[in-house]
């Protein structure tokens, strides 16, 4: 049977960003997947280089607008690893708050999202509905349904009022049993295990090979979590637990994702519930020469940002690496085997982020072109060969 | 007012286009859908299919990568058409401004009609400009 090519995108209605795949399907079978990307480049590291050290947060802020506290969470964890300082317990409170409530309402929407293409509707409605309480809270702590703007360098811009405190902790209360009803018409759906069980298979060692990151690679069994391995914020003030799967189909990463949820209105609460005093900011005058790495647990697995300083105060060089930048390679090993109906839910359920991935974008004075790996090794040999040439060398 | 736009206004459908945004903007659209806001009530729905649409939902900065296939896509659309801008990218690129890869603004690239400013705008603020929309064209809810 002849091979034939399935182009998806890059304006598709399956997912609200432009990404452009191409599956190669022999009968139903899918057999390769190719993906060109490049429609999300906005030169976000270039910009942040322009913007002092305090302005760049609101930029790596609109990196992703679902990991709109991940990116300057890391990036001022970065700034702070430049110069030996101490962030006040409550800024590091304050922080992991913004950041727990941000993963809620961010697998609560893939859960939405992930019953939407299932053909689910009712899940897509449900958990969006319930993931407006989440924002809720957000907008009571913050000011901002999305794009939160609490982090700078050495604390975090506003505080929370203990007056608010109650009326979070009511809230969160009131989305839990919606949020054990949601679990159970998922988990205990025939329907749903039918569909999602043994289906887009990484295994282990897949996981590992991949280097798969977050809820993707703990359903597969690989135990690795930033909050637990290298803890930062407020994570190892109290108990919580790393939810980790064996099998690593698309089931047990929505598994995941809905145990996780739990966890984090455990920590939420408990944040909320002990917030200590003192003050929010250590008043960062200016940044010394140095380089810094900050990484912290995404919902979707490590972000990474990496911010080196020459004294001035604008960072020189700010390198970002996002989850699915990681993730994405999985699809090799999942995607493989199946049939082009769960292309779909498999290429979903990696919750893939293309706006935080796209960091490089390589092309021609035109704008056209883009290079792949290959293109830019043979460039790059045939400038060696033009220099020595002008160099008049062997 | 011209029949095929009087129809239009009953039920205006709508297409989603993202150039190169961050997602808040269209993660918001997308609330708008979802039981709190539900702007289908309006008649709104929200298509998979340009060629479906009445009303071109833009959000995003307008990268490089993206103007060509958004003028391809716009040539597609059947007329008459209108579009609106959602969030500040797409209204005047506000912190890409200086981005080597947004090179123009969109409405240097299409017309737009409404502008729905915000980063990103509240479901409330969609709302509002879906029904300002529908009044600037001349018609009522």
């Amino acid at each position: 049977m002849g091979k034939t090519i399935i182009p998806i995108g890059p304006y598709h209605p399956l997912q609200e960003e432009p990404e452009f795949f191409t599956l190669t399907v022999e009968g139903e079978t899918v057999v390769d997947i190719d993906m060109r990307m490049g429609y999300n480049h906005r030169g976000i590291e270039k910009l942040s280089e322009m913007k002092t050290f305090e302005n760049s947060t609101f930029v790596v802020e609109r990196i992703c607008g679902i990991c709109s506290t991940s990116h300057p969470f890391a990036y001022t964890r970065a700034v702070e690893d430049i110069f030996p300082m101490e962030v006040s317990m409550r800024a590091k409170y304050i922080r992991t708050i913004i950041a727990e409530g941000e993963r809620i309402h961010s697998h609560l929407l893939w859960l939405g999202l992930a019953g939407h293409f299932l053909g689910y509707n009712t899940v897509y409605m449900w958990a969006w509905k319930l993931r407006e309480e989440i924002l809720d809270v957000m907008e009571i702590l913050s000011g901002n349904r999305q794009a939160y703007a609490m982090f700078k360098p050495g604390g975090v811009r506003r505080d929370i009022r203990s007056e608010d405190i109650p009326i979070c902790l009511k809230k969160i209360d009131s989305i839990v049993p919606t949020l054990v009803m949601l679990k159970k018409a998922v988990l205990d759906d025939p329907v749903l295990h039918a569909r999602l069980k043994g289906v887009g298979i990484m295994s282990y060692q897949e996981a590992i090979d991949f280097s798969a990151l977050g809820p993707t690679s703990r359903a597969s069994g690989v135990a690795r979590d930033v909050r637990k391995d290298s803890p930062y914020g407020a994570y190892q003030e109290m108990e919580w637990d790393m939810i980790v799967t064996k099998n690593g189909d698309v089931f047990d990463k929505a598994v995941v994702r809905i145990l996780e949820s739990f966890e984090s209105i455990k920590i939420l609460k408990y944040c909320l519930n002990n917030l200590p005093d003192g003050e929010i900011d250590a008043k960062i005058m200016d940044v010394p020469p140095g380089e810094g790495i900050g990484h912290i647990e995404a919902p979707r697995g490590e972000t990474f940002h990496y911010v080196k300083s020459d004294g001035t105060n604008r960072p020189l060089r700010h390198k970002v690496r996002a989850p699915t930048f990681m993730n994405l390679p999985t699809y090799k090993a999942t995607i493989q085997g199946e049939t082009i109906s769960d292309a779909t839910i498999i290429l979903a359920a990696i919750d893939p982020c293309y706006c935080c991935t796209e960091r490089i974008a390589v092309k021609d004075g035109k704008g056209r072109m883009l290079y792949n790996g290959k293109d830019l090794i043979q460039l790059s040999r045939e400038k060696t060969e033009k220099i020595k040439k002008r160099m008049g060398g062997r | 007012m011209s029949l095929k736009l009087k129809a239009l206004l009953k039920s205006p459908w709508v297409f989603h286009l993202s150039t190169g945004s961050c997602n808040n903007c269209d993660i918001e659209t997308l609330d708008c859908l979802t039981p709190r806001f539900d702007i289908e009530r309006f008649g709104m729905l929200l298509v998979g299919s340009i060629k479906h649409a009445d009303v071109l939902l833009v959000s995003g900065s307008c990268n490089r990568m993206s103007v060509e296939r958004m003028k391809a896509l716009f040539e597609q659309v059947p007329k008459p058409c209108l579009v609106v801008a959602i969030g500040t990218c797409a209204g005047s690129r506000g912190i890409f401004k200086d981005s080597y890869n947004c090179p123009v603004p969109l409405d240097k690239i299409i017309p737009v009609d409404v502008y729905i400013p915000g980063c990103p705008p509240k479901p409330e603020a969609i709302i509002a400009g879906a029904v300002k929309l529908i009044e600037k064209v001349g018609g009522t809810l």
